[in-house]
């Protein structure tokens, strides 16, 4: 029995995709440096580092976590970021057909390098709607500061 | 520096990756009906549009982040804000009655059989 949302073979345009994201990936995005922690593409969580006048903001794409399992420390400024994220297809039920299984599961764990200016002691972690948010504020002589003129 | 201000336009990807991401799924069938999970983190419910057009079923959401104004990408895996992934359906599956909940950025689809299509187990009689 074939069924059609299940066999249908993957559109060109998703393949492009994929070869694309490839490219783009060992290009290790363009115009930004590599980090020498970086790894291959199809790492979980996927994680983009942005930086603000105050802080440096970290973002973990990972979806369907329970958040009290989510471990996250620093350790002379390099973040780490792992957990668990259970399986979703039942197992050892020989009634259930499966048909793709592209979601990462089990344990996972990756690091991030922060700038050598954050304060590692003013962290601040949230999980909300599958993105790990933490905030690493920037330390006092980084911030910009105003200087009054006499 | 100015179109670096969204995180997500790091890397100065050529126009063609502006297309959605198409989200990682696991789909599997048991005895009354498909069941699709796909990850779509950082969107929220209100962000999520399921549609369903003929037997096209289409996931779209798109990523919302808030303080990125101030931001600048210091690195970026995550190019595109947005996903999108259509299915085609079949005709024993039943359309009308799709469920769909959204948690921690995972959607999960329920897309139950037709009931004349659910497998029943024909009696052999012997003569």
């Amino acid at each position: 029995m074939f069924d059609t949302m299940l066999s249908r073979p993957q559109s060109l345009f998703d393949q492009l995709e994929s070869l694309q994201r490839l490219l783009t990936r060992a290009g290790a995005g363009e115009g930004l440096p590599g980090s020498i922690r970086s790894v291959a593409f199809g790492a979980f969580p996927e994680i983009n580092v942005g930086r603000t006048p105050n802080s440096v903001e970290v973002f973990a794409f990972a979806p369907g976590i329970d958040a009290s399992s989510l471990d996250v420390t620093i350790e002379r400024n390099v973040l780490k970021v792992s957990g668990t994220r259970s399986p979703a297809i039942p197992k050892g039920d020989n009634k259930v057909q499966l048909y793709a299984n592209e979601r990462p599961q089990g344990r996972f764990s990756r690091a991030v390098s922060l700038p050598d200016d954050v304060d590692a002691t003013k962290v601040e972690a949230k999980y909300r709607d599958g993105i790990l948010r933490v905030s690493i504020a920037l330390s006092a002589a980084a911030q910009p500061q105003r200087i009054s003129v006499q | 520096m100015a179109e670096r201000n969204e995180l997500t336009t790091a890397g100065s990807s050529p126009d063609f990756s502006e297309r959605p991401t198409s989200p990682a799924v696991d789909i599997f069938e048991d005895a009354s009906g498909i069941t699709l999970l796909a990850d779509m983190p950082g969107v929220a419910k209100d962000r999520l549009d399921v549609k369903l057009d003929g037997d096209t079923l289409s996931v779209e959401g798109r990523v919302e982040l808030d303080g990125l104004k101030d931001m600048r990408a210091l690195w970026a895996e995550v190019h595109v804000p947005r996903f999108r992934r259509t299915f085609a359906l079949s005709r024993e599956l039943d359309a009308s009655r799709i469920e769909a909940n959204l948690k921690d950025g995972v959607l999960t689809l329920r897309i139950p059989k037709q009931a004349h299509a659910q497998p029943r187990r024909i009696e052999v009689k012997s003569a």
